[in-house]
């Protein structure tokens, strides 16, 4: 039972990383209709705010220590942040510390940024052609914006953890009658959910309840029509372009402190988020976060020990083959209109 | 001729002479000069043309004709190859069971996936191809490792079974060493090099033998498009419900044409086998299957030669400038002062070597960008730039008479 | 640098200026021209590098370029010669490989066999390379090794550490300097029970492909020989990037030490989750809850940062070897000061042993005389050499396997740069990981000089 529920908190952690990268590609795949396999690359590159963030609050300038020497043997240069010197050594490792949060204030204007460029730019003369052209221009920008990251960042991992303040586990199991230790949950992982949550309740509330977002689900469901009343759905759509860019950053810095950032977790995170939007139904929102969180569950139980032992594998495969009992199951994915996307 | 027209006739000859002569047409560049490191003339290079150029016809077979867009066409590949190295390793070394037993299980285990995804259309079947791919691709790297190989890769063994007589390429070889692939005592790696000035051309065995297979795969390919089948699958494209309703079935054409991509695959992926006895299973990854879609679409959809050339691009860019790096770019430059050399280095650096993914990617933009029918649209825009200035050359000097 | 390379086949063509005009056709396999593939006639020799360069091993992949960068030009008289004068062979003079300049080309190997062969071929075919090395996966090692077999040329291992390598996927033409899975498993385990006692128990996590297995096995077997007991080994998919759903049933399962039998990204991935999940600070049958992971490489320490804080491991070489276990260690100060003052780091172990790699090449030609495959392999098989790093060192001619000490170390408590990760904690000797060469089953075959 407590493995159950073990499971299941793991599930909607993994979930709601899945659901937050297939909302903002929902928004622009499942509803513009561009198929746009540089969303890994936006996911990735929200990660990298957070390492420009803390590279620019470790700014340093080199101290020659003459009491220790390096491994050359000679005297060791000690790098000491410049903001050590304006704020005071303990405030300044304070504010280095919690890095990863203050990255989403910093990553929201640079991704919205990125995400208007990357529409009025480029994507926007791609409207309307095939969708094979879209695929083969945000693949190549994809691998642009990597390489351009790789450049800058080298390939390798690079650390971001979480601040002090939650490192660690909450002890679910204790709190609700369980042996001590049996539901452990970091509690980094609990901020993420409640920052996903809150997330995706913003992104529907302002496409259900504000005059905006009535437009944009109005031009979704017929752009046509929209632009016959006056309305200027270019604008609009490029707005949303931005929030999409915007929200798939946000998922990526907040993800730091999980994975080690690299340049090439966008690529990791790409077909998987496809599946998952295709999976909840195209042009669904409410789809897209319902197989995000669906298949997350389903990727976690089926690394149970025990599931592993039983059938050899399905830990490999799970989410593939829920994907393939959802779509012969239910034609449209979980929750999907008729006609995107079907021919 | 062949059953062709007569443009499709000129098509094949065409590809045909081309194919023949790739040896000197890939090897531009003399020997030792500074340029010769963008000659693609050597064989494992040129066998990879011409085999993912089989794999592009195929895939294009299906996305170019019915618009239907498989994200799990490397499944059929690795399939393929696995099949033919496992005849390799328990019949004979000779090629011929290889190839012929990976395009028959390739057809069978995509007449499977083929069934299955064919139930849905648009995205939906492009993400239910994928799932089969990945699925393959994840269980033959980890549990099917007893059949696969895993990780490290399925490879001929001195202690392989090679049940048939030796004359038929069975047994081990008498000189403790593994035996290579061969076509009845021709090894797949003999070479035959013929220096003429300050050029060599090779001329490989194996590639020969897979470029007479692209050369039969392609033109089935153009009878294929031209046949009233392939109208079948045009129509589809255009408008499947209509289709529909007029009473016609289109699954069972659906299925056919999948089935045959499907083998061209496993063609593809045999000859891989034969060529080079190593399958691993990244064969079968999504990266794999991405990159023969990107292949058809660089060449551009639906044209019978886009595939190849589109192939033939991405391959070029892998393997010509992943290996050129700062050493080689100080020796062009040499000629430059000492600045200026180091300034040209420092600004092509990040495009060679370990950026050469960046090149890659700045070209598919470009290409897309400004190319909108691929390759073959290049093509003609330069066939229609002569022929413009023929034309206005040919009125220019009519009246005069 | 000079602006022509003479290739195989630009030697070729010089030989066959007579007959240019008539075309005089050679047929170059199974001819007499020369005894074996690339022989190389000219006044330089070509060495191809194959590491990746892209993907997410490319870091090591340019570390063991640099490595390779210092070894041709120590080779070549260049520099300080580092190692080469340390080295208990002096063959070598720097003047090159038996009066050849050395010259060299690199190659991408995307970290996949597929690529990583096409490279390795045209390096071969196009380039006239007599001999290739590198690699950063085992995968990589074992596919280009059957080539270079295959084509009857040297290969000499970069870093590959699965016991398949020099076991079930030997070949006559390979070579490996690197140490392996079953040595990390024999060193490991007598300091872990040493450290942790013999009652302990352990889970481990392995990275669900030949690698992981091998690396399972070996720290399994040599635990269990301590007295310690396995709970459980569940294996995660290679793809795997967030290992949550796997760490979070270890702290209840009863187990007090939890064994990652992952390399690169996956470690660094499943540390962070295990950290995450408090697993360090955590108690578990009333001992303090362990992580172990056997295969340490300084980039995966850098990537998984602060979390590697007290957390054994083992490697192949470490650079401040020679400051911690005395003399015994020479060769390794020489090859830190020669590549840090070029490049303004210390080497990591791939640098060390691609390093290690190219100067037993060219010690070994140099002896044997001659570029001949089989020959540089009789000159290798069975040599002992001193001052490269590792101590006393043996590459045995059953398997063609390096034994020598291997050491045990931890990630640093408070690391004073990105470099300085990891502290030797003791040294494992050659004895206690040797093993014999048949265990792991496969055929050395015989060596193949192509042609």
């Amino acid at each position: 039972m407590d493995q159950i529920i073990l499971q299941i908190l793991n599930g909607l952690d993994k979930g709601s990383a899945y659901a937050l990268i297939a909302l903002g590609l929902t928004l622009i795949f499942g509803t513009l209709g561009v198929v746009n396999f540089a969303h890994g690359a936006l996911f990735m590159l929200g990660a990298f705010c957070t390492v420009t963030l803390s590279r620019i609050l470790t700014l340093s300038h080199e101290v020659i220590d003459e009491s220790r020497k390096d491994f050359l043997g000679n005297p060791l240069k000690v790098d000491v942040p410049y903001i050590y010197d304006w704020f005071g050594e303990s405030t300044g490792a304070a504010i280095i510390d919690w890095a990863v949060p203050l990255s989403i204030l910093f990553a929201i204007p640079v991704m919205i940024g990125i995400g208007v460029l990357m529409e009025r730019g480029l994507v926007k003369h791609f409207y309307n052609r095939p969708h094979a052209d879209q695929i083969l221009v945000t693949f190549g920008l994809a691998i642009v914006l990597q390489e351009i990251i790789k450049y800058y960042f080298g390939a390798n991992q690079i650390p971001a953890p979480a601040p002090e303040a939650f490192v660690g586990s909450f002890d679910f199991g204790a709190a609700v009658g369980f042996d001590a230790g049996a539901i452990i949950y970091p509690y980094w992982r609990i901020v993420y959910f409640c920052f996903a949550m809150v997330l995706i309740g913003a992104v529907f509330a302002f496409l259900q309840f504000t005059t905006f977002g009535m437009v944009v689900r109005a031009g979704m469901a017929d752009r046509e029509t929209v632009g016959l009343l006056g309305i200027n759905i270019d604008r609009r759509f490029t707005i949303m372009f931005g929030i999409a860019a915007a929200v798939a950053g946000l998922a990526g810095v907040m993800y730091t402190p999980i994975n080690s950032p690299n340049y090439h977790m966008g690529m990791d995170f790409l077909v998987i988020s496809f599946v998952v939007v295709v999976v909840g139904g195209m042009g669904s929102l409410p789809g897209a976060v319902l197989a995000g969180f669906v298949l997350g569950i389903l990727e976690s139980f089926a690394s149970m020990r025990q599931v592993i032992e039983l059938l050899p594998g399905i830990n490999q495969v799970v989410i593939y083959l829920a994907a393939i009992v959802i779509l012969l199951t239910r034609p449209r994915g979980l929750l999907g209109r008729k006609g995107v996307m079907e021919d | 001729m062949f059953g062709l027209d007569k443009k499709d006739t000129s098509l094949l000859l065409i590809v045909a002479a081309l194919v023949a002569l790739a040896p000197i047409i890939l090897n531009p560049f003399p020997e030792g000069s500074a340029l010769a490191q963008f000659n693609a003339g050597y064989p494992d290079l040129m066998q990879r043309f011409v085999i993912f150029g089989i794999f592009a016809i195929g895939f294009n077979i299906l996305f170019g004709l019915t618009g239907y867009l498989s994200f799990g066409h490397a499944a059929f590949l690795g399939a393929g190859s696995y099949a033919g190295m496992w005849m390799m390793k328990l019949l004979t070394i000779n090629v011929i069971p290889a190839i012929i037993f990976s395009t028959i299980i390739a057809g069978v285990i995509s007449l499977a996936i083929g069934w299955i995804s064919l139930r849905r259309s648009g995205i939906y079947f492009s993400i239910l191809t994928l799932a089969f791919a990945q699925m393959a691709f994840a269980l033959a790297a980890s549990v099917l490792t007893p059949i696969t190989g895993g990780e490290t890769g399925l490879q001929t063994n001195l202690n392989d079974p090679r049940v048939l007589p030796s004359f038929l390429g069975g047994g081990a070889s008498a000189d403790g060493n593994i035996p290579k692939p061969s076509l009845f005592g021709i090894e797949m790696s003999a070479s035959f090099e013929l220096p003429v000035g300050s050029w060599v051309w090779t001329f490989n065995w194996g590639y020969y033998i897979c470029a007479v297979m692209m050369l039969l795969a392609f033109y089935l390919a153009i009878r294929v498009f031209r046949s009233p089948f392939g109208l079948m699958l045009k129509a589809v494209k255009s408008n499947q419900q209509r289709m529909n309703y007029t009473g016609l079935n289109t699954r069972p054409y659906m299925l056919a044409c999948f089935v045959i991509s499907g083998m061209y695959a496993g063609l593809a992926g045999g000859l891989m086998a034969a060529m080079d006895p190593q399958v691993g299973a990244e064969r079968m990854q999504w990266t794999a299957s991405g990159e023969v879609v990107l292949m058809t679409i660089l060449g551009g959809v639906g044209t019978l030669i886009g595939p190849v050339l589109g192939a033939g691009l991405i391959k070029y860019f892998e393997n010509i400038f992943s290996k050129i790096n700062d050493n080689l770019l100080h020796q062009w430059f040499s000629f430059l002062p000492d600045g200026l050399e180091n300034f040209m280095v420092t600004i092509i650096h990040p495009f060679i070597g370990k950026g050469w993914h960046l090149t890659l990617g700045l070209m598919f933009m470009g290409i897309v960008i400004f190319l909108p029918g691929g390759l073959v649209e290049g093509g003609q825009r330069i066939k229609a730039m002569f022929k413009g200035k023929k034309a206005e050359k040919a009125t220019k000097t009519t009246p005069a008479e | 640098m000079s602006k022509s390379t003479l290739s195989r086949r630009g030697v070729l063509k010089s030989g066959a200026v007579a007959g240019a005009g008539l075309a005089v056709p050679t047929i170059f396999t199974g001819s007499s021209v020369s005894a074996f593939t690339n022989d190389p006639t000219g006044s330089s020799v070509t060495l191809g590098f194959n590491v990746p360069q892209t993907g997410p091993y490319a870091d090591e992949g340019a570390d063991e370029l640099r490595a390779y960068e210092l070894a041709v030009e120590h080779l070549n008289g260049g520099g300080d010669g580092g190692m080469m004068n340390t080295f208990s062979s002096k063959a070598l003079e720097g003047a090159g490989i038996l009066g050849k300049k050395v010259e060299f080309v690199t190659g991408d190997t995307q970290t996949k066999p597929d690529a990583a062969r096409a490279s390795a071929r045209s390096m071969i075919e196009k380039d006239g390379a007599v001999m290739i090395t590198g690699g950063s996966s085992s995968g990589v090692a074992v596919a280009v090794q059957a080539l270079c077999q295959e084509a009857g040329i040297i290969f000499m291992a970069g870093l590959t550490h699965s016991n398949d390598t020099t076991g079930k996927d030997k070949k006559a033409n390979g070579f490996r300097h690197f140490f392996n899975s079953y040595m990390s498993g024999a060193a490991l385990a007598p300091i872990l029970a040493d450290r942790y006692g013999k009652d302990r128990k352990a889970y481990h996590l392995t990275a669900d492909y030949n690698w992981g297995y091998t690396t399972e096995e070996a720290v399994r077997t040599s635990t269990e020989a301590m007295g310690w007991e396995t709970v459980a080994a569940v294996k995660t998919p290679l793809a795997q990037t967030d290992f949550s759903s796997y760490v979070a049933p270890v702290l209840n399962s009863g187990a007090d030490v939890l064994v990652l039998n992952h390399y690169g990204g996956n470690m660094v991935n499943s540390l962070t989750s295990a950290v995450q999940f408090g697993l360090r600070a955590a108690e578990a049958n009333g001992k303090n809850f362990e992580i172990v992971v056997p295969l340490y490489s300084r980039l995966m320490a850098r990537g998984a940062g602060k979390n590697v804080a007290g957390i054994f491991g083992s490697t192949n070489w470490h650079w401040s070897l020679e400051n911690v276990g005395g003399a015994k260690y020479a060769g390794t100060n020489a090859f830190v000061q020669s590549f840090g003052q070029k490049y303004g780091f210390p080497p990591s172990q791939a640098a060390h042993t691609v390093y290690c790699q190219t100067l037993l090449y060219a010690d070994a030609v140099q002896r044997a005389g001659s570029f001949n495959p089989c020959a540089v392999a009789e000159a290798l098989e069975g040599y002992e050499f001193d001052g490269l790093g590792n101590g006393p060192t043996l590459y045995r001619a059953e398997d063609h396997q390096c034994f020598k000490d291997v050491l045990v170390v931890k990630g640093k408590e408070n690391p004073e740069n990105e470099f300085d990760l990891l502290e030797i904690v003791d040294v494992t000797p050659v004895e206690q990981v040797s093993y014999d060469a048949s265990i792991f089953g496969g055929e050395l075959g015989s060596c193949n000089p192509g042609a």
